[in-house]
């Protein structure tokens, strides 16, 4: 049961991203990405990782696609307004993503056999595991994360106000 | 997405990415039909181009064609929120160019039905200013009184929106007891509500934040676009007809003319608050010391004479004859007399070359006036802004198109 | 005994898809109703006694009409608009504990359909997605007035999503979890969370009035600027999804209010009464929906009490008022705990 759905959603994962490339339209990209947010959020779900598929979702999927969109929607970008790209690049993009291909390809090679997924702790994925470990193990650098966080927003209110007057 | 505006604003040689909006003609803040194409980016106006002629039924080309007497269910289809100013108004012009003087009784008679009418208006106005910020409670409270003046204009002369009230020389036909009553009991009535209208909103944090600095204009501007009326004296300038040139027996009466100092909404919609306790004021005054007498004057040749002298007397058939067929006498001349409706300084300009019509007739149309000024006061205010101001300025589709 | 649990689950499903339903229909009714009272008017009154049957007529009616779909718009994205807003609508129910279990043949039924360890964060997940219905309805309808309104509901849904969150945070950390049957299984007798969050609970019952976009903050339909907003091009049973899904949100979000900060189904003192566990549950049940509901009148209430804010004011109310105060919140909190030692 557990596999048909890893697989299900693998499957939906990868499709959806791929579409997200090759749609024309800005929006049905967003849209396509946002699938595959959540085929993401289920995979953590199979790894019994609730919380981080609830976050996953609530900041992805919640915030910042529909700040994407609202970008996108903002600007009215479409097909029309699609800057026309040079040959070169085009070339340059395409050289450029096949050496990355082959970079990840390689470096997959060299994990020889990848360790059982099914991690013996089952429980690590649950808040109060999650919290020992980062207010516990890990308390300054996630306390210092949480500052920058707080002083980005405080930036971003800054700008605000003075775009206002 | 593609344009489908007029594109009276260009945008082809844009750089940057801004979006035509029409607002109108048929939006429903507009309160009627009129254009207004704005380029916005985002939510801000940058530009905005006002058009008008929706309903343009060429008021002052149908006057030509018709007698004095018939122009007048003309008038009420300028502000049909007030259309007893707009007969008045024209019923004094005609006055004023066959040089009639009107008895007491009428004058007080017509100060009555004119300020129930500019309260009419005013209800209207700061209501759906209400309403356009989002409250519909309060509107509905004033639209109660509202229905009551109606009520009182069908009492007056059957009808409620048109009303046709009134004739040249006077009334048709004296207020009869029941009216009076029903006026007296506005009178009694209306301050509470109008004062539970007030405190739903002057105060409101929120609605306090959208009106104030929300479409403001300064005097200057406003004179030198020619605004008068309760916008006028939102802006801080004490003009008022009324006062300043006072027709049918204003100088008889006691009251305040409101003015405000920074001509925003909030401004107007104090000013016109104002005003409606005003012309509470002046219709008590004006019930206190009605005079006796007749309700017309002596002007047979424009006063319809009763049935009964018609079926009985020659000249009064004669008379009858005359003026239904329009062959009053109407001397040669010009006249430019004006009025204050609710609006502002509503002006009708006579022609006369002698014949059964007006030669040529005009309408000052306040609304029209402050709609040209609509563009220039909206620009880099947001959208919000721009329905506010639209509301407050109240400018009305009737009487903008004529 | 697995098929037996699943038949159960199954019918609390249907049951509280069905009472969501049931209660947004008549939440439209009761909206009319309070609007009339407040506004001094009769509101409907035609249809059965007292107009009872009024949302059914409405609903018959917006099926009967016809279906409009602007030529130019997107056809699946106009269609996949209104049914994310009904489908993230109908799903936060699945967590809000609806009374303490019923106990049967010493078989306990829990009145919850899932108790999921993540509770708020469930129903924020779901929050968050909802906006997504909006946004791509009002872009596939190409309208330009409908773009403002998607516009507007995306960049209020974020603005106020922080403060709701960073309120939420304050009350876990009081509780000490995220699970919406613990929280209000703390709630017993009279330590209901508004006591101890009173800001926490304001800052809360703000945003989720900008989450259902109900007055003030209707800013996204609002129909003096934008006609309709977002449903200005939709018609017949899309355009009833849409609104629906407006009343079903503030139903749920009424539930959620009393169950963060009211203690949920508890009542002070009823434990002196009543001992038996079923008799309680099902007077919890009772106490759950009158709070419910009085929340629900109290959106109501608001809504045809206040005018609407302007776009910068409400980016400023979200932006610049509630989330340093949310901040404060959560010192404030902070500092109580550790004075008190709660």
């Amino acid at each position: 049961m557990t596999l048909y759905i890893f697989y299900f959603l693998s499957f939906l994962a990868v499709l959806s991203a791929f579409m997200v490339v090759y749609s024309k339209n800005p929006v049905h990209s967003v849209l396509y990405l946002i699938v595959t947010f959540f085929s993401i959020a289920g995979h953590y779900i199979l790894l019994n990782a609730q919380f981080l598929a609830a976050v996953h979702i609530i900041v992805y999927a919640g915030a910042i696609m529909v700040l994407f969109l609202y970008v996108i929607m903002m600007f009215n970008l479409n097909k029309e307004a699609e800057p026309h790209k040079d040959a070169y690049i085009k070339l340059a993009a395409t050289i450029a993503g096949g050496i990355f291909m082959i970079v990840l390809i390689g470096s997959l090679k060299g994990v020889e056999h990848i360790e059982n997924l099914n991690t013996p702790n089952q429980s690590a994925g649950l808040i109060k595991n999650l919290g020992n470990v980062l207010y516990r193990d890990y308390m300054l650098p996630f306390e210092m994360a949480s500052i920058l966080f707080l002083s980005a927003m405080v930036g971003a209110v800054f700008l605000g106000k003075n775009e206002l007057k | 997405m593609t344009e489908v505006s007029q594109n009276i604003i260009d945008l082809s040689k844009e750089k940057k990415q801004h979006t035509i909006l029409n607002l109108g003609p048929t939006h429903p803040a507009t309160h009627g039909i009129f254009q207004n194409v704005l380029k916005m980016e985002g939510e801000v106006i940058l530009e905005a181009e006002s058009t008008v002629g929706y309903i343009h039924r060429a008021f002052e080309k149908l006057a030509e064609r018709r007698t004095y007497y018939q122009i007048t269910p003309i008038t009420d289809r300028l502000n049909y929120c007030s259309s007893p100013l707009n007969n008045i108004g024209w019923h004094m012009s005609v006055e004023k160019l066959i040089k009639a003087e009107m008895p007491k009784r009428v004058d007080y008679l017509r100060i009555i039905v004119m300020e129930l009418a500019r309260i009419a208006d005013h209800i209207v106005c700061n209501s759906v200013i209400g309403v356009d910020t989002g409250a519909l409670t309060g509107f509905v409270y004033m639209f109660q009184k509202r229905e009551f003046i109606y009520e009182i204009y069908e009492e007056i002369c059957g009808a409620r929106l048109t009303t046709n009230v009134g004739r040249i020389g006077g009334f048709d036909r004296d207020f009869s007891p029941k009216a009076i009553q029903k006026i007296r009991q506005f009178v009694k009535e209306f301050p509470e509500a109008l004062d539970e209208f007030q405190r739903l909103l002057d105060r409101n944090r929120i609605f306090m934040d959208r009106v104030i600095n929300c479409g403001p204009i300064s005097a200057e501007k406003a004179l030198s676009y020619g605004f008068t009326g309760p916008n006028l004296r939102a802006a801080g300038i004490d003009y008022d007809v009324r006062v300043m040139n006072p027709y049918s027996s204003y100088q008889d009466f006691d009251f305040i003319v409101p003015v405000g100092t920074q001509g925003d909404t909030y401004d107007r919609f104090m000013v016109r608050q104002e005003e409606m306790r005003q012309s509470l004021k002046i219709i008590k005054q004006a019930l206190e010391n009605l005079p006796e007498g007749p309700s017309h004057a002596d002007l047979p040749e424009f006063v319809l004479p009763e049935k009964q002298e018609v079926y009985n007397s020659m000249e009064a058939l004669i008379y009858h004859f005359k003026i239904i067929m329009g062959e009053t006498h109407i001397p040669v001349g010009e006249v430019y007399h004006c009025i204050e409706a609710a609006n502002g300084e509503l002006g009708y300009y006579i022609i006369s070359d002698g014949g059964r019509t007006p030669y040529r007739m005009h309408i000052r149309r306040p609304c029209f006036i402050y709609y040209q000024a609509y563009a220039e006061m909206i620009k880099g205010a947001m959208l919000s802004d721009a329905i506010l101001t639209m509301s407050s300025l109240n400018v009305i589709a009737g009487e903008l198109d004529a | 005994m697995v098929s037996g649990y699943l038949i159960y689950k199954a019918i609390i499903v249907v049951i509280v898809f069905l009472v969501g339903l049931g209660i947004a229909a008549y939440s439209t009714y009761a909206e009319r109703k309070v609007a009339a009272f407040l506004q001094d008017r009769l509101g409907p009154n035609k249809a059965g006694p007292y107009g009872l049957l009024q949302p059914i007529a409405d609903g018959v009616k917006m099926f009967m009409k016809e279906e409009i779909i602007p030529d130019v718009s997107n056809k699946f994205l106009f269609i996949l608009g209104p049914s994310i807003a009904m489908l993230t609508a109908c799903m936060t129910g699945a967590v809000i504990p609806w009374s303490t279990p019923l106990v049967i043949n010493g078989v306990s039924y829990p009145l919850q359909i899932t108790d999921i360890n993540i509770g708020i964060l469930y129903v924020f997940g779901v929050v968050s997605i909802g906006v997504y219905g909006i946004m791509i309805g009002g872009w596939a309808s190409n309208n330009k007035f409908s773009l403002l309104g998607a516009l507007r509901a995306s960049a209020q849904m974020i603005s106020y999503e922080i403060a709701m969150g960073l309120s939420i945070i304050a009350l876990v950390m009081l509780t000490g979890t995220i699970s919406l049957q613990e929280i209000a299984a703390q709630q017993s007798g009279w330590h209901w969370n508004v006591f101890y969050q009173p800001l926490g609970f304001i800052i809360f019952i703000t945003c989720a009035f900008a989450e259902c976009n109900r007055t003030p903050f209707d800013l996204p339909e609002c129909e003096t600027e934008l006609v309709g907003g977002y449903h200005t091009e939709y018609s017949s049973m899309k355009l009833g999804f849409y609104l629906f899904a407006e009343y079903i949100n503030m139903f749920i979000s009424a539930a959620i209010i009393s169950t963060l900060y009211f203690g949920g189904y508890n009542m002070p003192l009823i434990g002196r009464f009543v001992t038996d566990p079923n008799i309680l549950s099902i007077l919890g049940l009772v106490f759950f929906f009158g709070k419910i509901f009085f929340f629900i009148f109290f959106f109501m209430w608001i809504r045809w009490t206040v005018p609407r804010f302007r776009y910068d004011q409400l980016m400023h109310l979200g932006w610049r008022i509630f989330i340093p105060l949310s901040i404060l919140n959560i010192v404030l909190t902070g500092l109580g705990i550790l004075v008190f030692n709660k």
